[in-house]
């Protein structure tokens, strides 16, 4: 039996009466990049894609590796795909009507611009430290009246109750408990990095209803 | 004084790189915001400290 999915009007519809029509017009006309599609990046792409976003930009440079598995949101069978491929076919199965652009592609200082300027919130995802700070300074310098939501500090097994989302200046969030280095927790797990990106993912929400931290 | 993290700093008069030379923050790993604006990474050697500033220094870790 031919399973049909439901019609882009049924899905809107759908998902108006559950956020209210005008929450669900700014979910529709925002545009998200995602900058790495890690832990991090992959659940927050679940969770922007599942709430109605309009487009997603995802970017990575990396192929799904067996290490992946235990905390991203791809599957067995995807090992040795394009992160950006396989993780929009994962998304466009949940959310068929999401319009996603991908780059396969290591941002750098070069071509940032480039790949960011449509975006009107920006999610930093990547797991190194110094890429990390990489993007946040040149967002916040070429790009300051984009929002930015980055994330430190999410490995280990230490207490959810830890991590946390920071407004540090009006267009720039930090997530996480800015201290577990996985360099020196050793590990990450799915449930603390999902938590990480869950405050990512709900900050960009709450951009877009306007309810800022104070 | 200078309000650094939350904490009030007698470093006022100092530039901001001389600052993080007496801190363990790594500076490819940091944004340093001043009164809710970025710092430029290349004018932390010219920045000086003022009575009154709010520095927030937000450092990263490793994991995504």
């Amino acid at each position: 039996m031919v399973k049909l999915i439901p019609t882009k009007e049924e899905w809107y519809a759908a998902l108006s009466e559950r956020h209210g029509e005008k929450i669900q017009k700014n979910f529709e006309f925002a545009t998200v990049a995602i900058c790495g599609l890690g832990g991090l990046g992959s659940n927050i792409a679940f969770a922007l894609a599942r709430a109605g976003i309009g487009k997603l930009i995802l970017i990575d440079f990396d192929s799904v590796d067996i290490t992946n598995l235990h905390r991203q949101q791809y599957k067995a069978n995807q090992i040795g795909m394009s992160k950006t491929q396989a993780l929009k076919e994962n998304l466009l199965e949940i959310a068929p009507y999401v319009a996603i652009e991908t780059h396969k592609v290591r941002i750098s200082e070069n071509n940032a611009a480039e790949f960011l300027e449509k975006a009107d919130i920006i999610c930093e995802a990547f797991d190194d430290a110094e890429c990390k700070a990489m993007l946040v300074n040149l967002v916040l310098e070429r790009m300051p009246e984009k929002y930015l939501v980055a994330a430190s500090g999410m490995a280990g097994f230490g207490s959810a109750n830890t991590i946390q989302t920071r407004r540090i200046s009006k267009h720039f969030y930090i997530c996480g408990d800015g201290a577990s280095d996985v360099s020196e927790a050793g590990s990450l797990v799915a449930s603390r990095v999902m938590l990480c990106a869950a405050h990512q993912a709900h900050t960009v929400l709450r951009i877009l209803t306007e309810q800022f931290e104070t | 004084m200078v309000k650094i993290n939350g904490k009030e700093l007698n470093v006022a008069g100092k530039t901001i790189s001389e600052f993080l030379t007496t801190t363990n923050f790594d500076p490819k790993r940091i944004a340093v915001e001043r009164n809710g604006d970025i710092v430029f990474k290349s004018q932390y050697g010219e920045t000086l400290l003022q009575d009154g500033d709010i520095i927030e220094v937000v450092s990263f870790v490793g994991g995504g």
